[in-house]
């Protein structure tokens, strides 16, 4: 299986080899960690095994596997025409200097770590799939869909940047080019009921990954903030109905943790609230770093967390049309910094952070991510009026700077005084 | 009650000894290649200094980057809170700190009773660090401590922030025969007003305590007050202020 892929099984092996060692210690030796996340290991444990096996046998019955980067491509219509959805992870140092073959060295990592990924070939899902769906959410992914291009077909969708009547006309001709392509792809035509239930299988999902993150607002929060991180790390790949059925059952002990008090911090624990750029797997270095100075996260309001669920797709289209428009509607209501204007965004981290009882918001910037950078001066206006602390992050996914960013975020959670 | 605090920097290790909120010792050493040994050595050679021993002491705080590396501490405590805490002692009217250490610079925004409000750090590089003036030293064939001596003088400019790009900067204005001294307080200028432009994301200023090992530099000192346009005040003792703010800490708790 592993030669048909085309993979580098050498840079691959040599990839995942820190792997298991990180993951126990940052995962498995969580004290008192609930049992829930079990089936979560495993997938990681495998991350390379089974799903990628699913994959494989997926496409061997004529199915299409469909990868993306971003929570705005609509999950839905592949699905509704028999595709996979795979969410691509990029938050790995180890591609970037393969990427920077090809991409200026000043440039946000994840673009970087995700086109390294392929030019690699050490990532199996990129390689079993058929074509990437790229957006025009920034400009450095915008201009990386064109290089990418060369090793993998592409499709790019254009976001608009605004919200007004002739954004939303130009994301639905968007959104119907897509379901088109998909149609000519596939050989599968969408229908309304098709696309009834796919939409029904992704809300579904978000109301789980929703009810998981409800569990978080209790104090001791019942799960550490990695873990969470992990789970949503892994709803770009998993099977989305296997995944949906997990989370709900880790939720369910999560809420008799809850009513009887127990916790993965202790009660009282200073309380995080992250929000920023994306963290793709394996990206686990802030998380690591404030949950090992006594602080738990809470809530990410990122790409990786409630942007990615908050927002749902309206079930009561009974035309394809307008199942279509409520697909398009969806990604409109997602507050990302590459709209201009974008207040929904400070409106939401200031209610999160009531939510969710945070204490302090750390704001988390890839290096070189211009929308999210320049947004922050917004963001701290706003958190600063409202007496809430906030700290700005900005980093990348190498080890270099974690001693300087455990110094930041100590003194940060020093200045809390809980 | 007897209280310490020691601070294990990239450079230096300080150890400041407290009694009823004065100080009874302050000892600074070398760091040399063990953190681990040079808290031990300064702490213990304080305590010898104040005539006391271990069992006198209530409580001790440890801050600094080797502050992990020092196995009897009661508590850890970051550099930023403790350089708050330590220029409070000393200034209470003043409420910003500047502190160029070895390895980092920052500004600490603090409120009267030197709690930390607010604070910002250099990134990872080096630019307007000690070592940053120690590398130029050495390129202009200096010793740090000969910087002090050097009297006033136009400063030269210097455009980059970056090391290597400055020191390569240092040479040309040597090979064009420009003055030592000026060539230095061009490098205290552009310094000043990185850290000044750092410190003005943070708000309105009172009044400035500047500590850390390159405070103890005068040209420097100036530097940074035309850069603030504001006076700075620097402690006696600079460079203790870390291990100062912890002995208050240990005190505090
Ligand atoms: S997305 Fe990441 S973890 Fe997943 S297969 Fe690719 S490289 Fe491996
Ligand atoms: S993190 Fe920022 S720069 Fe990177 S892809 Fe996302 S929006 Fe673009």
């Amino acid at each position: 299986m592993w030669k048909d892929l085309g993979m580098d099984l050498e840079k691959h092996d040599e990839f995942l080899a820190p792997v298991p060692e990180v993951y126990g210690k940052l995962f498995m030796a969580q004290e008192n960690r609930p049992k829930g996340m079990g089936y979560f290991d495993f997938v990681v444990g495998d991350i390379h095994g089974i799903r990628v096996k699913e994959l494989v046998d997926h496409k061997a019955n004529g199915g299409k596997v469909v990868a993306s980067f971003c929570v705005f491509v609509p999950d839905e219509i592949i699905t509704a025409a028999g595709g996979v959805s795979i969410g691509l992870c990029a938050g790995a140092q180890f591609p970037v200097p393969t990427g920077e073959q090809v991409l200026p060295r000043n440039l946000c990592p994840l673009i970087k770590s995700s086109v390294g990924f392929k030019l690699d070939r050490i990532c199996p899902y990129f390689q079993v799939a058929d074509f990437v769906v790229g957006e025009t959410t920034c400009d450095g992914k915008k201009k990386a869909w064109e290089i990418l291009d060369e090793f993998i077909p592409t499709h790019v969708m254009e976001l608009p940047q605004r919200r007004a009547e002739a954004d939303k006309a130009l994301w639905m001709e968007e959104i119907r080019r897509f379901k088109e392509k998909m149609e000519k792809e596939s050989g599968v035509a969408i229908t309304a009921q098709k696309l009834a239930a796919s939409i029904k299988i992704a809300n579904e999902k978000r109301a789980a990954l929703q009810r998981l993150y409800n569990c978080r607002k209790a104090d001791p929060a019942p799960i550490s903030g990695k873990d969470v991180l992990l789970i949503s790390e892994l709803a770009f790949f998993d099977d989305p109905k296997r995944f949906t059925q997990q989370v709900n059952a880790l939720c369910d002990e999560l809420e008799t943790r809850i009513v009887r008090g127990e916790g993965i911090a202790e009660k009282g624990a200073p309380r995080i609230l992250i929000t920023g750029s994306p963290m793709p797997i394996p990206s686990w270095k802030l998380h690591a770093i404030i949950e090992g100075s006594g602080a738990v996260v809470v809530c990410e309001e990122t790409c990786t967390g409630t942007r990615y669920f908050e927002t749902t797709v309206r079930e009561d289209g009974a035309t394809l049309d307008e199942q279509l428009a409520a697909i398009s509607e969806r990604a409109l209501n997602i507050n990302c910094a590459c709209y201009t204007p974008n207040n929904g965004r400070i409106e939401d981290i200031l209610r999160l952070v009531k939510e969710y009882n945070a204490d302090g918001v750390v704001y988390y910037n890839l290096a070189f991510c211009q929308p999210y950078s320049i947004e922050y001066r917004k963001v701290e206006k706003a958190l600063q009026e409202a007496g809430i602390p906030v700290i700005k992050i900005e980093s990348d996914f190498s080890e270099e700077d974690t001693g300087q960013l455990q110094t930041r975020i100590e003194a940060f959670l020093e200045m809390l005084d809980k | 009650m007897i209280y310490a605090g020691i601070d294990v920097g990239s450079v230096a290790a300080k150890a400041v000894i407290l009694s009823n909120g004065k100080i009874l010792s302050r000892v600074i050493q070398p760091t040399g290649w063990s953190p681990g040994e040079a808290g031990k050595a300064v702490f213990e050679a304080a305590l010898a200094e104040a005539k006391i021993t271990r069992q006198d002491v209530t409580r001790i705080v440890g801050t600094g980057y080797g502050r992990v590396a020092l196995d009897f501490l009661d508590r850890a405590v970051t550099e930023i809170t403790c350089h708050a805490l330590g220029a409070n002692y000393f200034f209470p009217a003043n409420n910003l700190v500047i502190d160029i250490g070895g390895q980092d610079s920052k500004a600490i925004l603090i409120n009267k009773d030197g709690k930390v409000l607010n604070f910002i750090m250099n990134d990872k590089c080096a630019a307007g660090t000690g070592r940053f003036i120690q590398v130029i030293a050495m390129t202009l064939g200096l010793e740090l401590d000969r910087l002090k001596e050097l009297p006033p003088a136009k400063p030269a400019t210097i455009n980059s922030m970056c090391t290597v790009f400055a020191e390569s900067e240092v040479v040309s204005l040597l090979t064009q025969n420009v003055p030592k001294e000026r060539i230095v307080s061009g490098l205290y200028r552009s310094i000043a007003r990185r850290t000044a432009a750092m410190a003005a994301s943070l708000g309105s200023v009172r009044g400035v305590t500047f500590t850390g090992g390159v405070a103890r530099i005068p040209g420097m000192q100036e530097a940074l007050s035309d850069a603030l346009g504001c006076p700075v005040n620097v402690p006696d003792n600079p460079q203790i202020i870390g291990a100062l703010g912890a002995a208050i800490l240990a005190k505090n708790d």
